[in-house]
């Protein structure tokens, strides 16, 4: 798919953290709306306990950023409510672990208000949440789940993997008409006490600019293998990349940005180029992302496919000591193992 | 309030008519003119006729799954949304929402399906108003079997903490499906739950959809005024079953003959003619709901089947791409061996 006519990360003459270049265009587009507001749990005086918000009540006050009691369906309902009568809430669920508490808001009330309205009501929203592992919070605090929502008609799902990508997919996200998820990985924000791998800290553009859904970036172009990921694992799929080169094999490594709408089409490009496709996925296993892909690519290349492989967490809640985290998680040498097993 | 009361009972009744058709002999659920189950809310008429008297097109109004007597006080379009019950493309949802999804953005109405998910939207609906400096108040209705919910209990919460122009409305009808209340709560005055939100809370003890007038003129009131939420709670009575085709074998034929005895609209009746009201002012009023019932129904079964392609629409304001073409190429240039 083409790409869109946007300003180039490299001329920008700065760079960003993540979590800065997120708040950077929520910040504009409150300057822009009254009707966008925040609301979330700790996102006004803490400044999301990810900074995903990080200062911007000091800009525009608590009737703007809204700290609300721990009561996920309330306020997410809320936010839809608001949603309904035609303002941008940009609502926070602090970690996606714990959308089983407001679930109904989100996809039965939430994701089906155009389609069970025929049309006649949308539900303009962000619900931003934070996702992935890495730091040993164990089961219930480290999961990534990007499957769950993405399965979930009537919701576009984004999840951005640099500064860059984040911040042009918020501006498109608050200006979208429809309720969009926008899942950030926390190991990526920059954050002091979870420091980033380098990567996602990229040269971000003053002006505002939207990066459009459906649109897969082509992180690294190669000829050899296809490797198709997204969020922290673009990282680690580009280290791999950049391990197997070393060893002569050229790597393409595709970053989705959204899963819905899902960029088939430069999957399907890459893998007639190449023959091989590997889905690396932090999320579980079975009936996810890495099957989806897998299936796509079946469906639309299935004359050019070689080999197929994926690299994914295992069906297993995720661990919390150190050693059994590290085997939980899909690696970059896990990565290089894929692409050369494909190779084979 | 008497004449939309009329019109919800002989709606209720009419429609309980047209679901029955081609579901007789043997009840199957799928057949006949109206698709899928329907919850009818005779005996519920006085709390919607009661409180939405004191709305505004622009105040919003979140039902339950038993919605029509709502969508009636509220002004909801009866012929759209008789078309929507039946399920034809020009209902108020093109035939994808149904009886327990009815939206009318023009009179800011909506419904859910699930018991106490409309409370939080409808928070957020006095949220939007009370940011945008309007006076428009949002009404919660809920049943008394959805008390428990966290849905309702953490709008309860939110509303107080916000101080929001939200009133939440529990018809109570004494019955959550098969459950009664006393086995459902041991609060028997569901408006006390109030007390631990710090929130207003009145019970309307009765029927009487002047009581109910008059609570939710304070209530409405003080929403409008800024002065926070209320929660009312309503007995009211359920004449039929929990859904049409509910046998009702869990409840016993004098419960069922208390119900029927107990009739909020003879009773209005009662009211009006002690205050004056010809006898014949209530026959005309009761004719003119008659017709336009039979109206909106006659018109919503002459309408168009929904174009099955159209089950693909609306899932988004802007349509996404669907599943990729295959894309063209010569088959023969693959043979799966080496590239």
């Amino acid at each position: 798919m083409a790409q869109a006519d946007v300003p180039d990360p490299d001329a920008a003459g700065r760079e960003l953290t993540m979590s800065r270049a997120m708040v950077e265009a929520i910040a504009h587009e409150m300057n822009e709306s009254r009707d966008v507001f925040v609301m979330g749990e700790d996102v006004a005086d803490y400044g999301g306990i990810f900074d995903s918000t990080q200062g911007l009540l000091e800009e525009f006050g608590h009737d703007r950023v809204m700290d609300v009691p721990i009561s996920e369906t309330g306020f997410i309902g809320a936010g839809l409510g608001a949603a309904m009568q035609g303002m941008r809430p940009i609502v926070e669920l602090m970690f996606a672990d714990f959308f089983g508490v407001a679930m109904d808001q989100i996809y039965n009330n939430m994701a089906k208000t155009a389609y069970m309205s025929g049309g006649s009501v949308s539900a303009p929203m962000v619900l931003m949440t934070a996702v992935g592992g890495t730091y040993n919070d164990a089961a219930q605090h480290s999961q990534t789940l990007y499957g769950t929502f993405a399965h979930l008609p009537g919701m576009k799902v984004v999840v951005p993997s640099t500064a860059y990508d984040a911040k042009g997919l918020m501006h498109a996200a608050i200006r979208d008409d429809d309720p969009v998820v926008y899942m950030f990985h926390k190991r990526l924000m920059g954050l002091a006490w979870m420091p980033a791998p380098e990567g996602p800290k990229t040269g971000v553009p003053e002006e505002p600019y939207e990066i459009p859904f459906g649109e897969a970036d082509v992180k690294r172009e190669g000829d050899d293998t296809t490797i198709v990921t997204l969020g922290l694992h673009v990282h680690r799929a580009l280290e791999a990349a950049a391990d197997l080169a070393d060893d002569g094999i050229d790597a393409e490594v595709i970053d989705l940005r959204t899963l819905v709408p899902l960029d088939t089409e430069t999957v399907l490009e890459s893998v007639q180029k190449t023959g091989r496709l590997v889905v690396v996925d932090e999320d579980y296993r079975s009936y996810g992302v890495s099957g989806e892909l897998i299936a796509r690519a079946t469906e639309g290349a299935l004359e050019d496919l070689e080999a197929v492989e994926r690299v994914t967490a295992p069906d297993t809640p995720v661990p919390y000591a150190r050693p059994l985290e590290e085997e939980f998680q899909p690696s970059a040498a896990d990565i290089v193992a894929a692409v050369e097993s494909v190779r084979e | 309030m008497y004449e939309e009361m009329v019109t919800a009972r002989y709606y209720e009744e009419r429609l309980q008519e047209e679901y029955l058709e081609g579901k007789q002999p043997a009840f199957d659920i799928s057949a006949g003119p109206i698709p899928g189950e329907l919850h009818l809310a005779a005996g519920q008429e006085a709390s919607a006729a009661g409180v939405c008297a004191h709305l505004r097109d622009t105040d919003t109004v979140t039902a339950p799954h038993r919605p029509h007597h709502v969508a009636i006080s509220k002004g909801v379009d009866l012929k759209r949304m008789t078309a929507e019950i039946f399920g034809r493309e020009t209902g108020l949802s093109k035939g994808k929402g149904g009886h327990m999804h009815l939206y009318d953005p023009d009179m800011n109405f909506a419904c859910s399906g699930i018991i106490a998910q409309g409370c939080p939207p409808a928070v957020g609906a006095a949220l939007a108003a009370k940011k945008r400096n309007t006076d428009d108040v949002a009404v919660a209705f809920l049943g008394e079997g959805a008390i428990s919910q966290g849905g309702f209990l953490e709008s309860l919460n939110l509303a107080a903490v916000q101080d929001l122009p939200v009133v939440f409305v529990i018809e109570d009808n004494d019955w959550a499906i098969s459950m009664p209340k006393a086995r459902v709560t041991d609060v028997e005055d569901g408006s006390r739950r109030a007390g631990g939100f710090d929130v207003r809370g009145e019970r309307i003890d009765s029927d009487d959809a002047v009581a109910v007038y008059e609570a939710a003129e304070t209530a409405v009131g003080r929403a409008r005024d800024g002065n926070g939420p209320t929660l009312l709670e309503v007995q009211v009575h359920r004449r039929m079953g929990h859904f049409m085709g509910d046998p009702e074998a869990y409840r016993s034929d004098a419960d069922v003959e208390a119900a029927q005895e107990r009739d909020s609209i003879e009773r209005l009746a009662d009211r009006l003619r002690e205050h004056g009201v010809e006898g014949d002012d209530l026959e005309e009023i009761r004719e003119r709901a008659h017709d336009r019932v039979d109206e909106a129904i006659e018109w919503a079964k002459e309408q168009p089947q929904p174009d099955p392609e159209d089950a693909y629409e609306d899932v988004f304001t802007d349509a996404l791409e669907g599943w990729p073409e295959r894309p063209e190429r010569e088959l023969a240039a693959t043979d799966g061996g080496e590239r």
